[in-house]
């Protein structure tokens, strides 16, 4: 039972970081109807940003572990922002009308470029970095096993809840909210109606970008080490997460992150750890034979 | 189209400053862009200290002379293309056309000429051989992706699954049943095809990205499964001493019923790397039969009918799953026969072979050559892998230059460097005779 | 509501609901044999709807879709798949948008819908393959067939350039004529002559009376070109907001007062109906 319990901590936690990511990969399909390949990858190059750049300001002498952290989230939110920017403006935007598989050859292509080049630039080794927000407390105490929840695996959490609630905030409440809402149903009537399509895009790939790179910063602060290949596989993931959740639906990211995180904190804890990857793309493509809408996607219609 | 030039040249003219300006302002946003995503990734340098810890490193200089070649790069391109892309000006003129196909049946066979006399002209170098089929192996396993790509226009992402299953079908059986290559090379091909079924069958109902995303979770579940399952595959340390190939029978050694002593040659190593690279080339060389007849065929129109338009196939009567399927399979056989064929050449096999890149790999040299034009692909694998090993130094970089071909070539010819298709059948004989004449005409 | 014995296609307490949105409410309506029956009504009224209900590519709510074969096998439409229903039911179809393969040339594009009979000749592929005569010979006739309506058609000089170059109209015609390379018993039309101009639309028709006259091919179109509905119309029905309101021969359509009143406010091309035009 404790065991239990504690897995469930650790799936939450894991599942908070899925749900992130998610959401930028359920934002960008919304609206332009394309996996956003590369998104992984962006995520994985916020977490080097704020690897690097916590370095930086503790070399110049900031010691302050919660200022500097909160530095560090904003360069790393600004600057992760900059890379979605970038990428849909030089891979994805010359391709809106071009053939249908062009913009997911293009994804792969900027996927692989993200990787190797920060490969290239920070070398393949892994990046370690000393837990910074230590203490936990123990909740419930046995003998056998006490179960404990951390202050990161608290602050994973909450910054996930404030984001969700932000972010719910800007869709549902504001004029970029309401544009990127008309642009998920018709873009070109959206157009039509004077909603600046290339903008709503970039500030989706944006807004993607930046909560991308807060997960990062939360996996590098988890787990304590980061390299250039974290975005491949975390990105399957939260894509596989965003698809469980309903591809489109913004609580469906969350939910389909946190069950992601569960299965494959469950499997490793009761099965095999050697296998979770494998139970991770199983899900994936069971999930989309058996539920391609999701949990709370709706129903596509085809147009003929 | 011709008015234009002379437009922007009067406009140079008489604004030549105002347009000398507005490149300015845009190279140094881009410079600017540039410096904030290069700054912390590029400009300060990661490395692992003496006691273990990360210590930083500043490297201001790479950062400069990035950020530099931005700036005037989009300077330039902002200067030349009066802020319109390059890549869309740069168009084929109509006239060259009908000169590049002719040429392409000329390069087609001249290729085929030059594969067929290079174990002779290089005999002595076991660099180029080894080369040779190096290059052979990627074309042929492009053009089985070709087939599913190119002409079914599904996208495929693990297709070096099916590389992985012929590979380790081959070494398995010959490993376990003693089975020789003969045998084991259609086993492997026909096992490599079951897997395609097996995967193809649930998913391909799905739209196109959605396969993407699954076959590539297909492609890494067969790698883990061959990492993890020691028992069977050996894990990470892979299998060696797999068998060899025999020349129908007779073994590359230097014993009495070998193949040079049956001949009367004197034994050398090099004939089993000339044999290697017929069999490489004659398996290709069958790849690429039964594509160009599958063509010609109701199925392989239905394949290219299906790349256009689902909706319309279905409309039509045509049973888009099982089409679809009927690619995949016939991919996947190829990429199984590849498989069989690595196995014997290397003789070792691991999953280290076998992961997302080698996947990337053919794809960007189907993507590159032109999706459905073989000699494309071709040309694409020679450049690629050729291109590689001319660059050996470069070898971090390789895998940046196949992502960045594949969004390069996606927005400048999306349908490859080599975009003409031939019709499958004609209607007019005598339109098809006045045009081959046109051909030899243009020969002289 | 006519003959059962002479109907091809009845549609019965047809209703499709796409979420909370009923697109289209128990409709029934009956199309006779060798007649040409046009589906009219404002835009949004549901007419694609029942095309794509009728053609597989959506599934009915309620109800259900019969088609009867002239030697009098009976088809259940709604419990078929869509590539069943043209493979088997023999119903075929063009789209509002045209689909045509572009990338491939005009006579490829005819050859592609002869797909299954040839798939059979070539032996699932495999005589194919090693190029039996018996193959050869039926991609013969498929060429033939194909010349014959490219023929009819004045598209014979541009068999061998790409789809996508002919021009609107072209386009239109090469779509209906591949539909009929599946040798249908039913061909459904969705809107063939938008974006026609007036020599193109009468070109449509004679096309379209032709398919009638010669091939017995019953016709079912949707239509907002009077011109055309008008003219070449054995039976018209009309669809509003989901329902039906109206059905019966071009005069009586012409002189129903709910037609009017639900129809022609909105349409301006609707002012051919009638002479009237009366606007509510």
């Amino acid at each position: 039972m404790e065991y239990f319990v504690q897995q469930l901590i650790n799936g939450i936690t894991l599942g908070s970081i899925y749900g992130l990511i998610a959401i930028g990969y359920t934002m960008v399909y919304g609206i332009i109807g394309m996996i956003n390949f590369a998104h992984g990858d962006i995520f994985m190059v916020g977490a080097f940003i704020a690897l690097i750049s916590f370095l930086t300001l503790v070399a110049i002498g900031l010691t302050a572990i919660p200022v500097a952290l909160f530095i560090v989230l904003l360069i790393a939110m600004g600057l992760t922002a900059l890379y979605g920017w970038t990428v849909e403006r030089l891979a994805y935007r010359p391709l809106r009308h071009s053939f249908r598989l062009a913009p997911l050859i293009s994804a792969i292509g900027m996927s692989i470029i993200l990787q190797n080049y920060v490969q290239v630039a920070q070398s393949a080794r892994v990046k370690p970095l000393p837990p910074l927000i230590e203490g936990t407390h123990v909740i419930i105490e046995s003998d056998v096993f006490s179960v404990e929840l951390s202050n990161i695996q608290i602050i994973v959490v909450l910054t996930t809840l404030a984001l969700m609630i932000v972010f719910s905030w800007i869709v549902g409440k504001t004029r970029l909210g309401r544009d990127m809402r008309a642009c998920e149903q018709d873009l070109k009537m959206a157009s039509l109606l004077g909603v600046n399509i290339d903008r709503t895009i970039s500030l989706t790939f944006v807004i993607g970008a930046a909560l991308a790179s807060v997960a990062g910063i939360m996996y590098l602060l988890y787990y304590g080490v980061i390299d250039f290949f974290i975005g491949f596989v975390a990105g399957v993931k939260a894509f596989t997460a965003a698809v469980l959740g309903g591809i489109g639906s913004l609580p469906g990211a969350m939910l389909g992150g946190l069950l992601i995180g569960l299965i494959e904190t469950f499997w490793s804890a009761y099965f095999s750890i050697e296998y979770k990857d494998v139970a991770a793309f199983s899900i994936l493509i069971v999930v989309l034979i058996f539920l391609p809408t999701g949990i709370l996607g709706r129903p596509e219609v085809e147009k003929v | 189209m011709s008015p234009s030039p002379s437009v922007q040249d009067n406009s140079a003219n008489t604004l030549g400053i105002s347009v000398l300006a507005a490149a300015l302002k845009e190279a140094a946003l881009a410079a600017l862009v540039a410096l904030g995503l290069f700054f912390f990734l590029i400009g300060i340098k990661t490395d692992q200290g003496p006691t273990g810890a990360l210590v930083i490193m500043p490297r201001f200089e790479a950062l400069a002379m990035i950020v530099g070649a931005v700036f005037t790069g989009s300077f330039l391109r902002a200067l030349i293309a009066g802020n319109k892309s390059i890549m869309s000006r740069v168009e084929l003129p109509a006239w060259i056309v009908p000169k590049l196909q002719w040429a392409g049946r000329f390069m087609g066979a001249a290729f085929l000429v030059f594969a067929l006399a290079l174990p002779f002209l290089f005999f002595n170098n076991r660099y180029v051989l080894d080369l040779g089929i190096l290059v052979l192996t990627y074309v042929m396993l492009g053009w089985g992706l070709n087939i599913v790509v190119g002409l079914a226009g599904l996208l495929d992402l693990g297709y070096v699954a099916f590389y992985a299953v012929g590979a380790y079908s081959y070494a398995l059986l010959a490993q376990n049943f003693g089975l020789s290559f003969w045998i084991g090379l259609p086993l492997a091909g026909i096992l490599a095809a079951f897997w395609g079924v097996l995967l193809g069958f649930p998913v391909l109902r799905l739209r196109g990205d959605y396969l993407a995303i699954v076959t590539l979770g297909f492609g890494e579940i067969i790698r883990l499964v061959l990492l993890n399952w020691r028992d069977l595959t050996g894990g990470p340390n892979g299998i060696s001493g797999i068998p060899r190939p025999s020349f129908f029978g007779l073994p590359f050694d230097e014993s009495a019923n070998g193949f040079a002593a049956t001949f009367g040659l004197e034994f050398t190593p090099t004939h089993r790397l000339v044999f290697l690279f017929y069999l490489i080339l004659a398996l290709a060389l069958v790849t690429n039969w039964v594509t160009l007849r599958l063509r010609r065929l109701p199925i392989g129109r239905a394949w290219e009918a299906l790349r256009e338009d689902e909706i319309a196939c279905r409309a039509l009567g045509i049973n888009t799953t099982n089409t679809k399927l009927t690619a995949f399979a016939i991919g996947a056989m190829f990429g199984g026969f590849s498989g069989a064929f690595f196995a014997t050449r290397q003789s070792f096999i691991s999953p280290e072979s076998f992961n997302f890149g080698e996947s990337a790999l053919v794809l960007a040299i189907v993507v590159l050559g032109g999706m459905g034009s073989q000699l494309g692909v071709a040309i694409a694998a020679l450049a690629m892998i050729g291109g590689f090993e001319l660059f050996r130094g470069f070898e971090q970089y390789r895998m940046l230059l196949f992502g960045a071909t594949m969004v390069i070539i996606m927005i400048w010819r999306p349908r490859g460097l080599i975009a003409t298709r031939t019709p499958s059948l004609l209607l007019a004989a005598g339109k098809a005779k006045s045009a081959s004449s046109n051909r030899d005409g243009d020969g002289r | 509501m006519g003959d059962n014995a002479e109907s091809i296609l009845a549609v019965e307490h047809l209703t499709m609901h796409f979420g909370g949105l009923v697109a289209v409410d128990n409709f029934s309506f009956a199309a006779r044999r060798g007649e040409v029956t046009a589906l009219i009504g404002p835009n949004g009224a549901g007419k694609t709807t029942v095309f794509n209900c009728v053609t597989g590519f959506y599934k009915p709510t309620v109800g259900m879709i019969r088609l009867l074969h002239p030697d009098g096998r009976e088809f259940l439409l709604e419990r078929l798949l869509d590539f069943r229903i043209t493979k088997l039911a023999r119903v075929a179809r063009t789209f509002q948008n045209i689909r045509l393969f572009p990338g491939m040339t005009v006579l490829e594009n005819l050859v592609v819908a002869q797909h299954n009979p040839l798939m059979v000749a070539s032996g699932f592929s495999i005589a194919g393959l090693f190029g039996l005569k018996s193959y050869a010979q039926a991609e013969k006739a498929a060429i033939d067939k194909a010349r014959y309506w490219l023929d009819r058609t004045g598209l014979l000089a541009r068999a061998d350039d790409n789809a996508g170059q002919l021009a609107y109209g072209e386009q239109r015609r090469l779509e209906i004529v591949r539909a009929m390379c599946t040798d249908p018993v039913l061909l459904c039309l969705d809107e063939p002559a938008a974006g026609l101009n007036a020599n193109e639309s009468a070109d449509l028709n004679k096309l379209l009376l032709f398919i009638r006259a010669e091939h017995g091919t019953s016709i079912v179109l949707i239509e907002h070109d009077m011109s055309v509905v008008m003219e070449i119309s054995d039976h018209i029905v009309v669809l509003d907001y989901g329902l039906k309101i109206a059905d019966g021969t071009p005069s009586d359509i012409r002189n129903d007062p709910k037609v009017i009143a639900a129809y022609l406010g909105h349409e301006d091309d609707a002012t051919e109906l009638s002479g009237a035009g009366a606007r509510p």
